[in-house]
């Protein structure tokens, strides 16, 4: 057992490697992580191509409504979406989606 | 003259992960008799994939398992890719390589650290786990997220690693390999504690592991020589690989084998790393996937099978996944008969059960 000497004693002194989410924040993300998505109302044209790829079904494109709904519970963030998007009206940001009392659509309307 | 008694085993039990049902048959101490009963965790994955396109399901694949997203995803693109007479790039063979012995890596780390804990012994549960931590940071900055990668997309793989991001993994594994060096493997290979709950418990010999059709790590423990890496998907051909094997048939020798793959895993992916060919990564993939075919990889807990029928349209006919955990229960069955009621965690966990792959 004598290996584990080192190991107790650095542990003693050092402090806890779990870290108290959700009541503290995690550390920095890397970058590059997928986190939440973003529409660019200004660059989208309504085409419905990211809700046509979207293994989850997570995004309903409305054309008459000039809608988007999207619901982040259902999205798995795998970023086909915004590989898809033509003109480059999607964006993911690098946090994770915090934990939510209550499960919401998000509705974003895009000006003609 | 003993009382043979029926005891059930899970689906709920504290060293399963996952729910299984072994039903115990008693004879006081001493087990003689196993039935299973899987079918919980059942979730239509298979028929889901009927329904969806051939590309969406590259994400539901991966959604198989959580801890091997990357090898259901890469098996699944492989597929296809033989069906619509796609070339991978050289590079994302490469990449792909390096994310599954990734996962790999997370998963022995799990086992191991699940095998301490199985074991009572807590503080190298959270010291293996600790480690396993150093792995999850590198599938983040790598890939984007921790556990469910989507990296690998039909065609190709979707990020690449540049030079920069390349040297800091680099030294992150050697940083792992430290860690592991000073924490589990002299606790694996010398402290008595486990030796004495492992050696000679659940005994599978070489014959019954290739009779029973075991695979993974449960049949290298046995001596059966038998990796589908050595087939040379992905760039492992370039890269080269050896499987290891252990002889000694017992949780033991399947522990060791996994502890050697993890260090063999970190090889591979420095090498990868190394021998990586510039490039594209990502190709188009024109037409729908026509014909039949099967496509197999080895998966953490071992050889993962999938058929493909397409019929040249968007979705695919039947989609149909063998996984190891599948395989490996009909040699658990062997094992377990003889042995003490208290060791029967150990010698279910010594396979690896990973039980939502098997029902999917």
């Amino acid at each position: 057992m004598a290996w584990m000497f080192p190991t107790i004693i650095k542990n003693l002194f050092s402090r806890p490697a779990t870290r108290r989410y959700p009541f503290k924040d995690i550390r920095e993300p890397f970058p590059g992580y997928r986190g939440k998505i973003y529409w660019d109302v200004s660059k989208c044209d309504l085409c419905g191509d990211c809700a046509r790829v979207c293994p989850a079904e997570a995004i309903e494109v409305s054309l008459e409504n000039r809608q988007i709904k999207y619901d982040p519970f259902k999205c798995i963030y795998c970023g086909t979406c915004m590989q898809t998007c033509l003109p480059m009206a999607i964006s993911q940001d690098k946090y994770y989606t915090k934990p939510a009392a209550a499960k919401a659509v998000e509705t974003i309307s895009v000006p003609v | 003259m003993a009382v043979r008694t029926v005891i059930p085993f899970g689906p709920q039990h504290p060293v399963l992960p996952e729910p299984v049902h072994l039903k115990l048959e008693l004879e006081d101490e001493k087990v003689v008799g196993v039935t299973p009963v899987i079918g919980y965790v059942h979730r239509g994955i298979e028929k889901a994939a009927e329904l969806n396109s051939f590309r969406q399901n590259v994400f539901l694949c991966e959604r198989i398992c959580g801890i091997c997203s990357i090898t259901h995803a890469l098996t699944y693109c492989q597929g296809v890719e033989a069906l619509t007479g796609v070339e991978v790039p050289p590079r994302a063979r490469f990449l792909r390589l390096f994310w599954s012995e990734l996962s790999r890596a997370h998963s022995h780390l799990l086992w191991l650290g699940l095998l301490a804990d199985a074991l009572g012994f807590e503080s190298l549960f959270m010291q293996i786990w600790r480690a396993r931590e150093m792995v999850m940071d590198l599938l983040e900055m790598t890939a984007g997220h921790r556990v469910i990668t989507s990296t690998c997309l039909v065609g190709g793989v979707r990020r690449d690693i540049d030079k920069e991001m390349a040297k800091e993994v680099d030294k992150r594994l050697v940083a792992l390999k430290e860690v592991l060096d000073s924490t589990a493997a002299p606790a694996l290979l010398h402290d008595p504690t486990i030796k004495r709950r492992a050696v000679g418990k659940g005994m599978l010999s070489k014959e019954q592991a290739e009779l029973l059709g075991a695979v993974g790590p449960t049949a290298r423990g046995s001596g059966v020589a038998i990796d589908m890496r050595q087939t040379g998907y992905a760039a492992y051909k370039e890269v080269g690989f050896e499987p290891i094997v252990e002889t000694a048939g017992d949780s033991y020798a399947r522990t060791l084998v996994r502890a050697r793959e993890t260090y063999q895993c970190i090889e591979l992916m420095r090498k990868s790393l190394a021998m990586m060919p510039e490039g594209e990564i990502l190709v188009r993939v024109d037409g729908y996937p026509k014909g039949e075919t099967i496509s197999r990889t080895e998966q953490p807990r071992g050889e993962l099978i999938y058929y493909l029928k397409g019929n040249g349209t968007n979705n695919l006919e039947r989609l149909k996944i063998r996984t190891p955990t599948f395989a490996n229960i009909p040699a658990l069955l062997v094992m377990l008969p003889g042995c003490e009621m208290a060791d029967v965690p150990v010698i279910t966990l010594s396979i690896d059960p990973c039980i939502s792959c098997t029902e999917r």
